[in-house]
C-alpha cells in the first residue's frame, strides 16, 4: 500500500472490463469508507485512508458526496460497545475531507432497533458534520416493529410508497430505493412491483447521458445468497436503467467494500460506522465480526463520491476511521 | 488504552458464555425431537434456527430464544405467529393447540427459516 496508484481503481465503462486486479484491490479495502468521482464513463475509486495524497484536481469535481451505512446506532455487545463513537469519528473524516461534500446519503441500518432514541442520536450525530443535508433509504433494523412508519415520518416524508424517492443534483439523477420491506421467507431483499413499476417511469423521461446513482442499503447484485445478500428482484430494476452509459449503484448491509462493474453499473458496498461482518462464507454466519479493538477503527469508514460534468467518470473513495 | 483492555476483556468473556451455549444446545435439541413433552425450545444463533425442524405434541409451548448479537424474529409464514423483535436474549413463546406443519422465518433474515410439526 506504499504506492498511491495501487489505491486508485479505474473502471472503463466503455471498455466493458473488470480491472482484476483494481478489483482484488478493493476487497482487500474490505473495512473502509470511498470517495467516488465520475469522470466521463470511468469511475475512479480510491482508498480513503489515502485521500490526502490525492491530486486535488482529479478530486475535484462538480458535485462531491458522501455516503455513511450500517450506523447500528443501539448496537453495544463487544465487536463495538461505542457505535456513537465511531460514528462521530466518521463525521470527524467527513469534515476532514479536501474537497467538502453537499451532502450525505445514508443506505440504512441508521438505528439497530428502530428505536427513537436511536434515531434521535444519529440525527445529532451528523448534525455536527459540513454536509447539512442527508438523504437516507432504511435498512431491515429501521424498520423492526411499524412497518416503517416511524422511519417514514422521521427521514422520509416526502418519498412514496415504503420510503422510495428520486432527486436531481448538478446534473446527476439520484434513486433512493427500499429493498427491506415484506421479505419472504427463504428469499433475498425485495423492491416489489409497484417500486419497480414508479423506477420504470421515474427514469423513463431522462436522456441516456444522465448519470444515475442508485442507492439502497441490500445490494442491488447477488454478492452470497445463502446469507440473503442480495435483491430478488434487482435485475428487474436494472434493466429499466440499462439505456443510461454510466449508473453508479451504492449499498451498504454487509459491511464491508465490495465492488463489481457490469457494463455500464458500477456496483458498490460501503463499509459500516459500527462494526464489520465476515467475508461471504468465511464464518458460520454474518454476524458482526470480533477484532482487537486497536484494529476496529480500520475495518469501518466512510465513502466518498465525486462527479465531473463532460468527463463522464464517477469516483468512489472508501477511507477507513483509523 | 485502559478502554481496549476492557473491551478485550469483554471479548473473551463473550466467548467463553458462546462456548457454554453451544455444548447446552446440542442436548436441549436432542430432548425436543423425541420427547413429546408441553414445552420445547428453540435457540436462535449463528443466523439459524435449532432444531431447524421441531415435532410436538398439540398443547406444547415453544418458546425461541435468541443467542445471537444480532436481532431477530419469528414468523409464520401463514400469519399464525408472530413475535416482536427480540434482541440478544430476549424470548418468544407460542401454544401449538392444533395439529399441523407450521413453516416460519425470521422477517429481518428471511433465509432464516425453521418449522414446527403439531402432532
Amino acid at each position: 500500500m506504499s504506492d498511491k496508484k495501487k489505491d486508485e481503481l479505474l473502471h472503463d465503462h466503455n471498455n466493458d472490463g473488470v480491472n482484476r486486479r483494481g478489483f482484488l484491490k478493493c476487497m482487500a479495502w474490505a473495512g473502509t469508507g470511498a470517495f467516488c468521482v465520475m469522470q466521463g464513463g470511468v469511475m475512479k475509486s480510491y482508498s480513503l485512508s489515502r485521500l490526502s495524497e490525492l491530486n486535488p484536481a482529479a478530486a475535484k469535481g462538480e458535485l462531491s458526496f458522501v455516503q455513511i451505512s450500517d450506523s447500528h446506532m443501539g448496537f453495544n455487545k463487544p465487536a463495538n460497545a461505542d457505535v456513537a463513537g465511531t460514528l462521530k469519528a466518521a463525521v470527524d473524516k467527513i469534515n476532514g475531507l479536501t474537497v467538502a461534500p453537499e451532502f450525505m446519503l445514508h443506505t440504512g441500518d441508521i438505528s439497530h432497533l428502530s428505536k427513537p432514541e436511536e434515531f434521535d442520536t444519529v440525527e445529532q450525530i451528523l448534525k455536527s458534520a459540513s454536509a447539512k443535508d442527508v438523504f437516507y433509504v432504511p435498512g431491515e433494523h429501521d424498520v423492526l416493529n411499524d412497518d416503517g412508519k416511524s422511519y417514514l415520518e422521521r427521514f422520509a416524508k416526502a418519498s412514496h410508497g415504503a420510503g422510495w424517492y428520486s432527486f436531481d443534483k448538478k446534473g446527476v439523477h439520484f434513486v433512493g430505493l427500499v429493498n427491506v420491506m415484506n421479505l419472504k421467507a427463504g428469499g433475498l431483499g425485495s423492491l416489489g412491483s409497484e417500486q419497480l413499476e414508479w423506477l420504470e417511469k421515474d427514469v423513463k423521461h431522462l436522456k441516456s447521458s444522465t448519470p444515475v446513482v442508485v442507492f439502497a442499503h441490500i445490494p442491488l447484485w447477488t454478492v452470497y445468497p445463502d446469507w440473503g445478500w442480495g435483491t430478488e428482484d434487482s435485475a428487474q430494476a436494472l434493466a429499466y436503467l440499462k439505456k443510461f452509459g454510466s449508473v453508479t449503484v451504492l449499498n451498504g448491509h454487509i459491511h464491508q467494500i465490495m465492488q463489481k462493474v457490469e457494463g455500464n453499473v458500477t456496483f458498490h458496498t460501503a463499509c459500516s460506522t459500527a462494526f464489520p461482518q465476515p467475508k461471504p462464507g468465511e464464518a458460520p454466519s454474518p454476524g458482526p465480526m470480533k477484532v482487537p479493538a486497536e484494529q476496529l477503527r480500520s475495518v469501518l469508514g466512510i465513502t466518498d463520491v465525486n462527479y465531473v460534468r463532460g468527463q463522464h467518470a464517477l469516483a468512489v473513495v472508501d477511507s477507513t476511521l483509523a | 488504552m485502559r478502554r481496549s483492555v476492557l473491551i478485550a476483556g469483554l471479548a473473551a468473556i463473550a466467548v467463553i458464555s458462546a462456548g457454554g451455549i453451544v455444548g447446552g444446545r446440542k442436548s436441549l435439541a436432542a430432548g425436543a425431537q423425541t420427547k413429546t413433552a408441553s414445552t420445547a425450545e428453540v435457540k436462535i444463533d449463528n443466523f439459524s434456527f435449532g432444531p431447524t425442524a421441531i415435532t410436538v405434541a398439540a398443547g406444547t409451548t415453544v418458546t425461541w430464544i435468541n443467542r445471537d448479537d444480532i436481532p431477530h424474529t419469528v414468523v409464520s409464514n401463514d400469519k399464525v405467529f408472530k413475535s416482536k423483535v427480540l434482541d440478544t436474549d430476549e424470548k418468544f413463546s407460542y401454544t401449538f393447540s392444533k395439529p399441523g406443519e407450521y413453516p416460519y422465518f425470521c422477517s429481518i433474515h428471511p433465509k432464516m427459516t425453521g418449522k414446527v410439526v403439531v402432532q
